[in-house]
């Protein structure tokens, strides 16, 4: 096995900022916005560095997509303990579009060029939500998918995984390569020590183009609007609960 | 996040001109970044307890010291990172937006390691910088007296040569870190004639902090910072070796006040981070609290006093930035040091206050973070110079100019 596994980290608007919807509502504001790492890509990259500090794997490759800010959040995962970065440029119009259609095959592209062993990537991004980018890549590669995951131990060529499902836990072994994607319960991310964020300047950062991986970045999708949710109204209170049924009954939810 | 060029056109006073970027590089702003993700997730929720308590900060220094948040002067030879001064003040100021009194703990090391850091001899340095960088350990700036603070040619604390050792007696005030330091940066004298000149009387010595004869007092409690540990600190009949003498017998006066042109630039970062602290905690209440039909920020009086207090926080941080730069050229900043130092003590006192005042009634009260900030504050137009010492030196600097 090569040892080498690929950690997807994605840009993503800061989850303590206010979002707000463009006044065209074409999209949210991004300008001048604080990005940080998907809290989850974070999870992916830590476990993939503890993975590596157990000697289990021997090299974590962080994978970025988007434009040369990208790269901030590729360092940020060399600061925690990444070895290297690849930085697959995607600009523009193909970038506002960019989603898990396109990244999922940027994912299998770039692991069959490198030769992964696995893929850690977040459960799923804080802006998009869509939960789909992990899945698409196993399908796309034809690997074993762990989803969901709140535990991995990777055990010779099998990883046994045990994922977050709606009725509880469930415990599934699959054979090397697979795609992961972390959970919130999975692990606790490091904070990059400042000797470490010195370090990350000599690690390299190659950058590629969808391209020159052969990849075509059109989406199938077209965004046609973006509104802000519906502000929420005020409630009304009852006295009692004979008062709450009968109010239930006349707004016809029972 | 502000970006903004500064050219400054050359004068023929002195010469060459400069060229002060106040944008950030990356590894800079990812610095900033893991300082202030830190203060904020661990100082702020702890600062409060430790305020009420008095207890030191150890948790919280052992992961600043883990971080590599601690100890940045520290030259790379001797395992430190070497960073400079407006590298370190970005972090500085970050840690006491979270709690000053934890942040004061941290910047005494610095305090302490200067003198060893610009005068000690290269077995010293290994000695007493290597063991800070293997350890959390803490040190301490050990000059200070009960009857002399501000005058530091009055301390009285003797030093007297027997064979190969000094013996040292004397007594020492308000040590930062007293408590817990490893080893101190002691000031004493060791010319007895009162003609001496101060240039020449005094002597720098580092000191094991478990050398026999060192007594150290109870934790003083005090208005403000009040889990960082100030002590007084008696020397009975200490013994110290010749060979932790820095420099040479009467060097000291020149390496203790050496030291703090790099120490006042981050002590100005740290009372502009509590300053901005004091800014964001009024603004955000202005914003909610409402007084005759609309949010209090909305009302005139109030947002001036949030405008002066922003004019304030900005121009106090592009002072220590313009103190910390001179001294990373290399050149001597004792000007610009000084007017960081005193503007930003004066304004983080005016500005705790003002948040104070825009809290209201709230603002008085313990539940509220803002009169920790006012308590918080004093302390920045006293130490590390006062803030009348800081227009002496400023004047004195500002009016050498004029005499060339």
């Amino acid at each position: 096995m090569s040892g080498r596994v690929l950690v997807g980290v994605k840009r993503v608007i800061d989850y303590a900022v206010k979002i707000r919807v463009k006044p065209d509502n074409s999209g949210v504001v991004t300008d001048g916005v604080k990005h940080s790492m998907n809290p989850f890509c974070e999870i992916a990259v830590e476990e993939a560095v503890k993975m590596k500090e157990k000697k289990l794997i021997k090299e974590v490759v962080a994978v970025s997509c988007g434009p040369q800010q990208a790269q901030e959040t590729i360092r940020t995962a060399l600061a925690m303990g990444a070895d290297r970065g690849i930085h697959v440029e995607v600009t523009g119009k193909d970038y506002d579009m960019l989603g898990p259609l396109q990244v999922s095959k940027i994912m299998a592209a770039l692991a069959k060029k490198e030769d992964a062993q696995l893929i850690i990537l977040g459960k799923q991004a804080i802006d998009g939500d869509c939960n789909q980018t992990g899945q698409m890549t196993a399908a796309l590669l034809d690997w074993p998918q762990g989803t969901f995951a709140s535990e991995v131990s990777l055990e010779g060529d099998t990883v046994k995984v045990v994922r977050e499902i709606d009725g509880g836990l469930e415990t599934i072994k699959i054979n090397t390569p697979a795609v992961l994607t972390a959970d919130l319960r999975l692990n606790t991310p490091r904070y990059a020590t400042l000797p470490n964020i010195m370090k990350a300047k000599k690690k390299k950062i190659a950058k590629v183009k969808p391209a020159d991986l052969g990849l075509d970045m059109t989406s199938r999708l077209e965004v046609l609007r973006v509104d802000e949710p519906p502000q929420r109204l005020a409630g009304v209170k009852v006295e009692t609960v004979d008062d709450l049924v009968a109010k239930l009954k006349e707004t016809g939810r029972l | 996040m502000f970006t903004l060029h500064i050219h400054l056109i050359s004068s023929k006073r002195r010469g060459y001109s400069l060229k002060l970027k106040l944008i950030l590089t990356d590894e800079q702003k990812e610095f900033q970044q893991l300082a202030r993700k830190f203060a904020r997730e661990e100082i702020v929720p702890a600062a409060a307890a430790y305020d009420r308590s008095g207890e030191y900060p150890m948790p919280i220094i052992k992961k600043a010291w883990e971080l590599g948040l601690m100890n940045g002067h520290i030259p790379q030879e001797y395992g430190g990172m070497g960073l400079s001064i407006f590298n370190n003040c970005l972090v500085t100021e970050e840690l006491a937006y979270g709690c000053t009194g934890v942040q004061t703990a941290i910047e005494a090391n610095s305090l302490g390691q200067m003198p060893v850091i610009l005068a000690g001899s290269d077995a010293q340095k290994t000695k007493y910088l290597g063991r800070m960088t293997e350890e959390p350990l803490m040190c301490a700036y050990c000059v200070t007296e009960p009857g002399a603070g501000s005058d530091v040619a009055g301390i009285k604390t003797r030093a007297v040569k027997m064979g190969d050792e000094y013996v040292v007696n004397g007594q020492k005030m308000w040590i930062t870190n007293g408590g817990k330091a490893n080893w101190y940066f002691l000031l004493a004298r060791t010319n007895p004639d009162p003609k001496c000149s101060a240039g020449k009387a005094f002597t720098g010595f580092i000191v094991d902090a478990d050398t026999p004869g060192v007594q150290i007092g109870r934790k003083e409690m005090n208005m403000g910072q009040r889990c960082s540990d100030t002590r007084g600190i008696t020397f009975e009949d200490v013994r110290i070796p010749k060979e932790n003498v820095l420099i040479a017998e009467g060097s000291g006066f020149k390496i203790a006040m050496g030291a703090f042109d790099n120490t006042r630039p981050p002590v100005a970062a740290g009372a502009t981070g509590l300053a901005q602290r004091a800014l964001e905690e009024a603004t955000m209440y202005a914003l909610e609290r409402k007084t005759f039909g609309k949010a209090i920020a909305e009302h005139q009086a109030v947002s001036f006093l949030l405008a002066e207090m922003a004019m304030k926080v900005e121009l106090a941080r592009m002072a220590y930035q313009r103190s910390a730069w001179e001294v990373d050229q290399g050149r001597k900043n004792t000007y610009y040091a000084s007017i960081a130092k005193a503007f930003a003590g004066d304004i983080a006192n005016q500005v705790a206050s003002d948040a104070v005042q825009i809290f209201g009634g709230n603002g008085f009260n313990s539940e509220y973070p803002v009169e920790k900030l006012m308590r918080d504050a004093k302390i920045y137009q006293i130490y590390e110079g006062t803030a009348q010492i800081q227009r002496l030196i400023i004047a004195r600097e500002h009016l050498g100019r004029y005499k060339k």
